[in-house]
């Protein structure tokens, strides 16, 4: 398990280093994003989505396999109205922390320890969502 | 200037966002994998404490991959911290600097502001609701919507899928509503 999994903590590293260099784990940021009084979280998401859609349309234009041969698949997302009321909840939670879950790992490695509190209510709010699931609207 | 001195500097979002949008291919030609970091904490509840619910009832090995991308985003964020970090303080709206100072917070040295999110303060209303509470709606929202900026905004957009559009839509809405509505009010109690 190790061994094959070794590449994606290589690629979260990258990722991490990138999250804080571009200061999109910092809570001023995301503020600034969310009254409209800065371009540059704007500027890293649209840009993230381009380049994410121009790759995706390169690997299913050249039939591109995996670095061991295996045909890369698509699994298409279905609309139920969680991704609206969740969508909203999650929304809520972005503003406030200033990090989405991503940033949240990244934080508590530059040394905000609190954090792990954030993360484990995040993780508390996943067990609950699974728990209850089959009573909220979706 | 130095190659390290440059590095340091804060990045521009036309170098840091075509980096993020890289790993999309970059997961996907490794192993097939899709972009999404919030089920990791999915897998964490499936293999912590499953406590027999459906929804944590799943081979959580097959996707420890997860887990090791998200323990490398630690990682990055350490070695960030440590080795390329930037003493000066975030260049901000001057607008957003002169809104904080009326809530107290003057602080502008690290990413995570320490006069809101600090050990003392997590007892205190205000520190509840901010680290407490909000993680929760994190965690909780995210799940619910099936994904979160990397899952929906960013993979989800990229191949093309309009439910994510969706939930993108509404992650931006509620933040919109949150920030500038509501969160002014749970800032003033501290």
């Amino acid at each position: 398990m190790m061994k094959n999994n070794l590449k994606y903590l290589i690629v979260g590293i990258a990722f991490g280093v990138v999250f804080v260099k571009a200061e999109v784990i910092s809570w001023f940021r995301i503020q600034e994003m969310f009254r409209l009084q800065s371009f540059h979280m704007f500027g890293v998401i649209g840009s993230a989505i381009a380049v994410g859609m121009l790759s995706v349309w390169l690997i299913k234009k050249f039939n591109i396999k995996t670095i061991h041969g295996e045909t890369i698949t698509f699994t298409p997302k279905t609309f139920n109205k969680g991704q609206i009321y969740g969508g909203l909840i999650f929304g809520f939670g972005w503003a406030i922390t200033g990090a989405c879950p991503g940033p949240l790992f990244a934080q508590i490695g530059t040394g905000a320890t609190v954090i792990s509190i954030t993360l484990i209510s995040a993780i508390g709010g996943t067990w609950v969502y699974g728990r209850f699931k089959d009573h909220l609207p979706h | 200037m130095s190659i390290l001195e440059f590095i340091k500097q804060p990045w521009p979002w036309y170098v840091a966002g075509p980096l993020i949008g890289m790993t999309v291919p970059v997961l996907l030609l490794l192993g097939n994998k899709a972009f999404g970091i919030s089920s990791s904490l999915r897998h964490i509840c499936a293999a912590c404490i499953p406590a027999k619910i459906p929804f944590f009832q799943y081979d959580w090995k097959k996707e420890a991959w997860n887990l090791f991308f998200v323990a490398g985003i630690f990682l990055g964020g350490f070695i960030a911290a440590s080795l390329l970090w930037n003493p000066s303080n975030i260049l901000l709206n001057p607008k957003l600097i002169t809104e904080l100072s009326g809530y107290g917070i003057t602080d502008y040295h690290s990413m995570v502001p320490a006069q809101l999110f600090n050990w003392s303060s997590l007892f205190t209303l205000r520190g509840l609701i901010m680290m407490v509470g909000g993680g929760f709606l994190v965690g909780f929202g995210t799940r619910y919507a099936g994904g979160c900026t990397s899952g929906h905004a960013i993979m989800g957009i990229s191949t093309l899928q309009w439910p994510s559009l969706v939930a993108t839509c509404c992650f931006m809405a509620g933040g919109f509503i949150m920030a500038n509505y509501i969160l002014p009010y749970i800032l003033l109690l501290g």
